[in-house]
């Protein structure tokens, strides 16, 4: 009996093995056709091989052709592949925060809006877009250019701050208190919103409402440049977090017997979430769906454990993101259709298509 | 060597342990009897370093446990909580595997299942964890701490904390979880565990602590600790006990007046 257990075991661990080899393999795959069909398809659509061209030309020097060829230069170049690079790091940022959201609060249902960085952020940028108008003459032309994602960021990140803040007592961190000071701020943050909203000119807040509801469209080099370093920050983080976040899945006391310093564990999970999903809402809005789905379709599939959940949902988050953003630009061309609408409106229905099969299969 | 002195804990001024001593010796099981709110699980937090005592000091090798660092800590002792949810759709071998640090993929995938057979689980790896039933969920998670303290890196054997490690078990698996916790003190180890069950409380202890009140009301071998005067303090049950060949065993004297004046 256990002669015979010993030996099916290591087929099956190197089952689990192989599985973590394809299934990252097959994701990052469908990150670069995502990212390469992100610089083909659009309003003007150029062939692969011509952005192909593009792109070595680029990295080696010599310039060919002008005219057409100079315009797609300028297309690939300039406009899609800054906004692919910003949409890949929003993608990535927004997916792997849910996952780790999730972890901390031990609930797939967690969302990384539940730390309060959306309503925060939405707050920041309606007054800077209804307020910030007389400022706009005193700021420098590169800080007017992203004033708007500056004051997002800032806003996320202090509401999550604050929200922290008021769920420690004694040094330790009470999930519960977090959600309930979340539900709480994210509340007078929205009336917040609505105030300024109801200030605003009808001009500005269209501005506001279109910024709410996501897009790539104004991606600069610029902006990506400012969102890097903190979505870095949190793929960086995450594979530090991986082995906690397993152990949390038992429950803070068990983790700690096993070694986890699961205060430290939380905060920093906590300001790294919120300074990607920051990075990310005040570089495209908010983009619903993505950091609820995306940990749900890797767990299905690659299972529970964060050292591949976590790598799986930074590589999905990007190629989903980036192909929702080729739908926005094609569906009603030359017009784009808000980027969070079409997460959502693919996003929601398969996630409860989702739930409708998981009960069905549990009875 | 694992021990509280004169340790005090209170709780929004209740008083859940007062002036609690204990030590954990190598090669020794430790019992803990009690009835519900004598402050047995309190005692297994403080002991864990879960809980903060409000005076008194809880001593590890020497030095005291506020010293040590979670990771630190974990290397030298591990527990069996009276119940784990898992909150996410894992496996019984990623449960065990989170016991195992720093080993190699193939390592892990054996030592998993001659952690699972220890606890006769044979074959149980893939399962999934949810799949399982409260007693075996119970035995996995003994699997679990056994691997944290077999690959904790030090080269003392560790201590096991087990709390009410038998309450969801049958029969012969509570013999079986017994008997892992016997021969982890053959090997020089030390366990100390929380039991309902009189019986099997003076069956497996080499020490018995019977706790009342937050307070300990006796201790010390296990034929000296049951007496029916003790039991009758502590419990508020009559009841007699007998000395038979392999240890003490208890019987309740009647069920309808359970609740004595105490």
């Amino acid at each position: 009996m256990s002669l015979a257990t010993s030996h099916a075991a290591p087929g099956r661990m190197g089952w689990v093995r192989s599985r973590a080899v394809v299934g990252l393999g097959t994701l990052a795959l469908l990150v670069v056709l995502a990212f390469f069909a992100a610089l083909c398809l659009g309003p003007v659509s150029i062939p692969p091989a011509r952005v192909w061209q593009v792109l070595v030309e680029a990295l080696t020097g010599p310039v060919s052709g002008a005219g057409a060829g100079l315009r797609e230069r300028v297309i690939v170049l300039d406009v899609r592949l800054p906004r692919a690079v910003l949409g890949a790091l929003v993608g990535a940022g927004t997916a792997l925060a849910g996952a780790i959201m999730q972890g901390v609060f031990r609930n797939p249902l967690a969302d990384p809006g539940l730390v309060g960085v959306s309503p925060g952020a939405a707050l920041a940028a309606v007054a800077f877009i209804v307020l910030g108008g007389s400022l706009h003459w005193a700021l420098p032309p590169v800080l007017a250019a992203v004033g708007l994602s500056l004051a997002a960021f800032v806003g996320g990140l202090l509401t999550t701050l604050l929200i922290a803040r008021l769920a420690m007592r004694d040094g330790y961190t009470s999930m519960a208190t977090l959600l309930f000071a979340g539900l709480a701020l994210g509340a007078m943050a929205s009336a917040g919103t609505g105030v300024l909203v109801f200030m605003a000119s009808e001009q500005q807040s269209r501005e506001f409402l279109f910024w709410t509801l996501g897009s790539l469209g104004g991606a600069t080099w610029l902006k990506t440049a400012l969102a890097a370093p903190f979505v870095f920050a949190l793929l960086v983080a995450s594979p530090f977090l991986a082995r906690g976040l397993d152990a949390l899945a038992l429950g803070e006391a068990q983790a700690f017997h096993m070694g986890i310093a699961v205060e430290r564990l939380k905060r920093i999970a906590i300001i790294v979430v919120a300074c990607g999903v920051g990075a990310a809402v005040a570089a495209c809005g908010v983009i619903g769906f993505l950091g609820l789905v995306v940990p749900h379709l890797v767990r299905l599939t690659l299972g529970a454990g964060h050292r591949l959940l976590l790598p799986g949902s930074a590589l999905l988050g990007t190629a989903v993101l980036l192909l929702a953003d080729v739908a926005a630009r094609l569906v009603a061309a030359p017009a784009e259709l808000p980027l969070g609408v079409v997460t959502a409106l693919i996003g929601a229905p398969f996630f409860l298509w989702l739930l409708g099969g998981r009960r069905g299969i549990l009875g | 060597m694992y021990e509280m002195r004169n340790v005090t804990v209170e709780r929004s001024g209740r008083k859940l342990l007062s002036d609690v001593g204990l030590a954990l010796q190598p090669g020794r099981v430790t019992v803990v009897v009690g009835p519900n709110g004598a402050g047995k699980s309190t005692l297994l937090k403080v002991l864990a370093g879960e809980m903060r005592a409000d005076a008194g000091e809880v001593m590890l090798d020497g030095r005291p446990l506020s010293g040590f660092s979670p990771r630190a800590l974990a290397q030298r002792r591990a527990v069996l909580a009276q119940h784990t949810e898992v909150a996410f759709a894992f496996s019984v071998a990623e449960v065990v595997s989170l016991g195992l640090s720093g080993a190699s993929a193939a390592q892990t995938t054996r030592r998993v299942e001659e952690l699972l057979t220890a606890v006769d689980l044979p074959g149980f790896a893939a399962r999934r964890y949810e799949s399982l039933s409260g007693g075996e969920r119970q035995r996995v998670h003994l699997a679990r701490i056994l691997a944290q303290l077999r690959t904790g890196g030090s080269e003392a054997p560790g201590f096991m904390l087990l709390d009410e490690p038998t309450a969801s078990l049958d029969l012969a698996h509570q013999l079986l979880v017994l008997q892992v916790a016997r021969a982890h003190v053959a090997t020089g180890g030390a366990v100390l565990a929380v039991l309902h069950d009189l019986n099997l409380a003076a069956m497996s202890a080499d020490h018995l602590v019977m706790m009342k009140e937050g307070r300990v009301l006796a201790s010390g071998p296990p034929a000296e600790v049951m007496t029916s005067a003790l039991l009758l303090d502590a419990f508020g049950v009559p009841a007699r006990v007998n000395a038979v060949p392999a240890g003490p065993f208890v019987l309740p004297q009647s069920v309808g007046d359970g609740v004595a004046a105490g």
